[in-house]
């Protein structure tokens, strides 16, 4: 346990410019990458066992193998970096520590999939990590790593960065290839899948940044060598990024199947909670997976301890488990309000829906004005069933997953928190700042 | 060719059809309501969500159900697929959900709207509809904007289908209009004060299932169910000029294409058939048009019987006139009086 492939040798000099980079032992996966056939790289990639950092886990070798290859017709590699989901910020991180290690990952990929242009989609408001992503690929130009014939082996790779407007729906890989193409990011209908049309038509797969990140490591070590790390399917490490009410906010890299406890508390990670305050609850995964109170986040319902991985987080469905999703690792302490932060995110869902279809269109917007009578102290008990109502009327029903990252937490929220929307209607308007409410009564804090 | 089931009615159909248009092939109350599918349009659908059904058994190869409620009007068929429509409750009421999103923000000002009596909102809120709203909040409102002479947006009650995107993009030679925004603000507007002019544009006005687009020259001059569609043709370089003519009393109120069964136009027609003739003189008459779908207007039985009659001799009276250069359409089944 406790082994780290992406964010080790940080502490270097200069490990964000290419002979930084190569000190550490980089670009050295490339030479070997392309004495390799590219379906031996996939192989490997199936082997390790990667699977898709940006949220829903997909095995990334079995994307790359659903690649369609009609002759003459070029496909492309793109990289998701719009990295938007709250409480979700490693990537960001990553490509502003170590942005040759996104660029040698994206070269292997590509040279892996056959495709000569490839894209890295950056999210508008990280302007500075676009600027690092330039340099760094200057770099790698100027140094024989992109362009023609790389390193001799007569594989040419031009890879251009792309600025986003900063829209979360861009991060949903069909949005993206839309904004890619200059259009609207709104996300297309499913089937055909990217891998048969995808950017300009073309068959495309859309990887995640940490999942390219990976993809150096599995060539040098070997497909194998990764599955060996993590726990069960749930192979390799996973950067999370933890914030809240902890002593330690900040990017963690870990090897997946470290039990939920051990993260929260051991100093090695999150150190406990602030100012010695108990655990409430945990958003594992970015705002759109369920919330979980301290006693399911800690143990599954069967007992046993709950580890950081896709399986053991997701273990109980939604009825009594989460998902790891993108790593968002959101800790609340005993004085957070369910209910206000609920309705925070509920607040991004209804801006950032695209408008495309009705369900997430109008439904957003609605959770978020019930949501709100809660925090203004006039709700009644039939507005938390009202709820309820909403989000099961959106969930599945939408073009993409935003209906469902919407529906999810409001779900979870009232599934494990009811009490406190009880709580909300019964104190009526004493609940519109819950501090100030404890001291007009001169009530001891919960 | 594939063979799908839909509420347990079979159909062969050829390969790459969707499940809407198998059910269409098949008829009755199994056909999903569409409001943002258009036939006649290409990459049209999937947006409204009203066509959603569940896919019980996904071919005969792979059994296995689909996970989520599929668009049908997107969704291609596969050789032994099972689909439920009305047969299955939770399609049902994800309906009756997705009716509900659409008219949370709509106006529901149907008596001013031009609209009204051929709607498909309303006919959706009708069939598929709960009798009251859960909202209580202000619904969305958007400042009016000028889009031309012809044509008029309200996009208050717009659903956001982008049937008119696509038939600016498809039929018109340019597409000065486009949805602005996002979310529940996303509108469907010109950029910077353009105008919609461009020939075939007044098809956007018989695609809107709504009454965001309405045509100017028709604006708040009658009631549909107070007009009589008659079926008319002329000689035209542009388009086809099959159309649709809309009389109260001897005038012709507005000129429409025709449309099917499924409120979905036959041929499209230039904005010059539409807009610029409005005379008697400018047609041939066919006779009265037959309005499949049920309807307010088919509700005044103008084609049937003593109407129907009166009719037929007033278009011949008329045609007869029209030979000696006179114009005459009092008496008879163009008079509403007479019905």
């Amino acid at each position: 346990m406790g082994r780290q492939i992406l964010i080790n040798d940080l502490d270097k000099e200069g490990v964000n410019t290419l002979s930084g980079y190569k000190a550490i032992g980089g670009y050295t996966a490339i030479e070997k990458a392309l004495k390799m056939k590219p379906e031996e790289i996939v192989e490997e990639v199936k082997k390790s066992g990667l699977r898709g950092r940006g949220g829903a886990g997909f095995p990334a070798g079995m994307k790359w193998s659903f690649i369609a290859k009609p002759p003459g017709v070029p496909r492309y590699l793109v990289c998701n970096a719009d990295e938007s989901e709250p409480g979700t910020f490693k990537d960001r991180f990553l490509m502003e520590k170590k942005p040759h290690i996104l660029i040698e990952g994206m070269i292997i990929s590509s040279f892996a999939l056959g495709a000569n242009t490839s894209y890295i989609y950056i999210r508008g408001e990280m302007m500075y990590v676009f600027h690092i992503l330039e340099k760094a690929i200057q770099e790698a130009y100027d140094a024989g790593y992109l362009g023609k014939n790389i390193l001799g082996s007569g594989y040419d790779l031009d890879l251009h960065v792309h600025c986003g407007g900063g829209a979360y729906i861009c991060g949903e890989e069909t949005g993206l290839i839309e904004s890619l193409e200059g259009k609207r990011g709104n996300p297309r209908i499913k089937p055909p899948f990217p891998a048969v049309v995808g950017l300009y038509g073309c068959p495309t797969v859309v990887n995640n940044v940490e999942t390219l990140a990976n993809v150096p490591w599995i060539v040098n070590n070997s497909g194998d060598e990764y599955a060996k790390i993590g726990i069960g399917k749930s192979t390799g490490t996973k950067l999370i990024s933890a914030s809240g009410h902890i002593n330690k906010p900040g990017v963690y890299e870990i090897e997946l199947g470290v039990p939920v406890e051990e993260f929260i508390f051991s100093d090695k990670y999150c150190g406990g909670i602030r100012n010695g305050k108990k655990l409430k609850a945990v958003v594992a995964g970015g705002s759109s997976v369920p919330i979980l109170p301290t006693e399911l986040i800690l143990k599954t319902a069967k007992g046993e301890p709950r580890l950081m991985s896709y399986e053991s987080l997701s273990d109980g469905g939604f009825q009594t488990g989460t998902m790891l999703g993108s790593g968002g690792f959101i800790v609340m302490d005993e004085d957070t309000s369910i209910v206000k932060n609920l309705w925070n995110f509920t607040r991004f869902y209804h801006h950032e829906s695209c408008g495309q279809c009705s369900p997430c269109r109008e439904g957003t917007g609605w959770m978020e004005k019930v949501l709100h009578k809660f925090i203004e102290g006039h709700a009644q008990t039939k507005d938390i069933d009202l709820l309820w109502d909403i989000q099961r009327k959106i969930e599945g029903k939408t073009i993409c997953p935003l209906g469902e990252a919407a529906a999810w937490p409001v779900a979870a929220a009232i599934r494990h928190f009811r009490s406190e929307f009880e709580e909300y209607v019964h104190q009526g308007k004493n609940m519109i700042d819950v501090k100030h409410y404890y001291r007009l009564n001169n009530l001891q804090e919960a | 060719m594939a063979k799908v089931t839909i509420d347990g009615k079979s159909i062969e159909v050829p390969d790459g059809t969707t499940i809407l248009n198998a059910a269409r092939m098949i008829g009755g109350d199994i056909v999903p309501p569409a409001m943002c599918y258009y036939s006649k349009l290409k990459t049209s659908g999937g947006y409204c969500r009203t066509c959603l059904v569940k896919v019980a058994q996904g071919s005969a190869k792979d059994p296995r159900p689909m996970p989520k409620p599929v668009p049908s009007c997107r969704q291609t068929v596969m050789d032994g697929m099972v689909v439920e429509n009305i047969t299955s409750p939770e399609i049902v009421e994800a309906r009756a959900g997705v009716v509900e999103f659409l008219l949370l923000n709509h106006p529901l000002d149907c008596p001013i709207c031009d609209q009204a009596g051929e709607c498909h909102l309303q006919d959706l809120g009708y069939e598929h509809g709960k009798m009251k709203t859960r909202y209580e909040f202000k619904r969305r409102e958007f400042e009016k904007i000028d889009i031309g002479d012809k044509i008029k947006l309200h996009m208050t009650r717009c659903i956001l289908c982008y049937r008119c995107v696509k038939v600016a993009d498809q039929l018109c030679s340019c597409r000065n209009h486009g949805v602005m925004n996002r979310g529940d603000v996303a509108e469907i507007s010109t950029y910077i004060e353009n105008v919609v002019d461009k020939d075939m544009s007044g098809n956007m006005i018989d695609v809107c299932p709504v009454g965001a687009l309405t045509d100017k020259t028709f604006r708040f001059k009658s009631r549909v169910w107070f007009t009589k569609p008659v079926d008319a043709h002329r000689t035209c370089d542009k388009c086809c000029g099959k159309v649709r003519l809309w009389y109260k009393g001897e005038e012709v109120l507005r000129v429409t294409a025709r449309k099917d069964k499924y409120g979905e136009v036959e041929d499209w027609i230039c904005n010059s058939c539409r807009f610029d003739h409005k005379k008697t003189s400018d047609w041939v008459i066919e006779g009265a048009s037959h309005i499949d779908h049920h309807s307010v207007i088919s509700a005044n039985h103008y084609e049937t019987g003593k109407a129907l009659e009166n009719l037929k001799s007033d278009i011949e009276r008329h045609q007869k006139q029209l030979k000696e250069n006179k114009f005459a359409l009092g008496q008879g089944a163009m008079n509403p009086n007479n019905v």
